[in-house]
């Protein structure tokens, strides 16, 4: 079907002025410069830029802490993704129930998301705070463990993977719901009368037919975690105790602004944006795929 | 006759299907059962409310309750002046102001810029018309730590810097916004862009009588999205402001955590403090939350 247009000529240009402006100016332009800039090094003082080839990457492979950032990033970005997409889906299916007040659950479930990861995490320092938290006191009667995350590295991680995890579980729920919304009635009701316990009805219908949205998910929450996690470790560990937090996006900041290495931020910058390349690329081709279900 | 009220065009619910859920209660299910699920939910209820009501509660206690064994898990009486303290301190009047207008100049910015380049896209036959397409759709690869430090020195240059241009419009490029309007106005009916033409409306005539209209439901759900995603920003904002004037709130509390040994660890007031910081978003979800899960979805699909 064609459709309607109007048929100025210069209009549309005028349109998109705006947009196209923006996005050349501060995202393909910068990019750019990104590429540029890793294969340079330039004097924190001035002077000219040196061509250097690749040597800003390989310095970066022969940086224990950079290995350290990597690991970091997936250990966080995985925490963050398992306990808040594997959480999301249990609470979905839970208020997925055909029982009064859903409106009332999906709010109270939903809220955390207007929280900012960097605000959620200084919430939770004081909960895991080795003197005075909760969580440290509470640990204290089960064991003599020192639960103290300004000393030990693991514990640590968890406070800023539980923080990062309670802000993203709201946005996990809205899509299973969302998603158990979509299976039809008529598919559960066969199964309850074949006899399938609630389980069984889980793992057999729920699980495959929403796998496309989990899917999604998974890509989305480690996207998140991967790109915008930079508040909360900021705000909270500012990557320690020693580097145990230190996740790539922090490691490059820290290069770049504090350590004024513009190279090897660079260069960690277009190590990002492979990573970013190839997660956008798995969601778009599993989204064609999912039309099919 | 071209000008309906809002309340009468916005009318798509978020999820009709709940709705549904919702009316017919209660069916073939054993009363326990349904018991249950409620004690379930209400647990995971429970169990996400905990860390903001704890840190409500540490917002009401001086520093004596703050740091006593067992933790007090109870409000105390010191709420008004702790929270007196804390929006002195960290100048608080200010950080919200600055996060306020952040955040609706990114919503109202990439709102606006997105809607006149899906209707170029949608209503238009013009040379390039994918290229941009293209330009729109590849800003999805380049999150902002991709690009930072050119970034930050394109503001530079541009003399943005501690200032709100500089805080809000390198936000402003959205795919996300751009496919949303794009893919709305595909559905509307051809006979109405015929009709406009008819009756002699230009393109600019239609977009603002007819399709503005029509628009208003996904305006208010991309807006609460974006108007939290402008609030909660960090990273930008910590990089291109250095003065306390243009802080924004997300940044300006981690003002009030001590990092030297000398201070005294005032956590009572940081948590008044990060009560107020999350209190506009989370209310703009609370009261808009069809909208929100509407832009939720629609949006990031």
């Amino acid at each position: 079907m064609k459709r309607t247009v109007f048929p100025n000529r210069w209009l549309p240009y005028l349109l998109v002025a705006p947009q196209v402006a923006v996005t050349i100016v501060f995202f393909f332009w910068p990019a750019g410069k990104s590429l540029y800039l890793s294969v340079f090094k330039s004097p924190p003082v001035g002077g000219r830029d040196i061509f250097v080839g690749l040597d800003n990457f390989t310095a970066l492979l022969r940086d224990r802490e950079y290995y350290e950032s990597v690991l970091n990033s997936f250990v966080f970005a995985g925490g963050v993704t398992v306990l808040s997409v594997a959480g999301g889906l249990v609470v979905a299916v839970l208020a997925n129930q055909k029982i009064r007040g859903l409106g009332f659950y999906r709010t109270a479930l939903l809220w955390p998301y207007g929280i900012a990861p960097a605000v959620a995490g200084i919430i939770f320092l004081f909960i895991f705070h080795p003197a005075y938290g909760i969580l440290p006191y509470l640990a204290s009667f089960v064991t003599a463990y020192e639960f103290n995350w300004l000393l030990k590295g693991w514990i640590a991680m968890t406070l800023v993977v539980v923080a990062t995890s309670w802000t993203q579980l709201g946005y996990n729920i809205a899509f299973f719901l969302a998603g158990l919304q979509g299976i039809p009635t008529s598919v559960m009701e066969a199964a309850s009368v074949d006899g399938a316990s609630p389980v069984r009805k889980f793992t057999a219908i729920i699980v495959p037919l929403i796998s496309p949205i989990t899917f999604y998910l998974v890509v989305v929450n480690m996207v998140f975690a991967f790109f915008s996690s930079f508040g909360v470790i900021h705000a909270v560990t500012q990557g320690g105790p020693g580097n145990a937090t230190g996740i790539m996006v922090f490691k490059l900041w820290k290069d770049g602004f504090i350590g004024l290495n513009l190279g090897s931020s660079a260069a960690q910058s277009v190590i990002l944006m492979a990573v970013v390349i190839g997660m956008t690329m798995l969601q778009f081709r599993f989204a064609e795929k999912r039309v099919t279900y | 006759m071209n000008d309906p009220s809002l309340g009468a065009t916005v009318r798509v619910p978020a999820l009709p299907r709940v709705a549904v859920a919702e009316r017919q209660g209660p069916r073939r299910r054993v009363p326990g059962g349904t018991v249950l699920v409620h004690a379930a939910l209400f647990a995971c209820v429970a169990v996400i409310a905990f860390p903001l009501y704890f840190a409500f509660v540490i917002s009401t206690q001086e520093l004596s309750e703050v740091i006593q064994k067992p933790p007090r898990l109870l409000p105390s009486s010191h709420a008004v002046e702790n929270y007196v303290e804390a929006w002195r301190r960290s100048g608080m009047a200010r950080l919200l102001f600055n996060s306020a207008i952040v955040a609706v100049a990114v919503a109202v910015g990439k709102i606006s810029i997105s809607m006149l380049s899906a209707f170029a896209i949608v209503y238009f036959r013009f040379r390039g018309a994918s290229f941009v397409f293209w330009l729109i759709f590849l800003t999805l690869m380049l999150p902002i730590p991709v690009r930072i430090l050119p970034t930050y020195e394109v503001v530079g240059n541009l003399g943005w810097l501690n200032t709100y241009a500089g805080l809000s419009v390198p936000l402003m490029a959205s795919a996300t916004a751009t496919f949303l309007f794009r893919q709305f106005y595909m559905t509307v009916p051809n006979e109405l862009a015929e009709a406009a033409q008819i009756d002699g409306a230009g393109a600019l005539r239609f977009l603002w009588s007819f399709l503005l209209p029509l628009s208003w439901a996904n305006i208010a759900a991309l807006f609460v999205v974006l108007f939290i995603y402008g609030w909660n920003e960090y990273f930008w904002p910590l990089l291109i402001t250095n003065t306390e004037e243009m802080r924004t709130v997300v940044i300006g509390l981690e003002r009030l955590i001590p990092r030297t040994g000398t201070e005294l660890p005032t956590w009572n007031l940081i948590m008044a403090g990060a009560m107020m910081a999350l209190l506009p978003p989370v209310a703009v979800i609370v009261f808009m939350q069809r909208w929100f899960v509407k832009g939720l979805i629609e949006s990031e699909k």
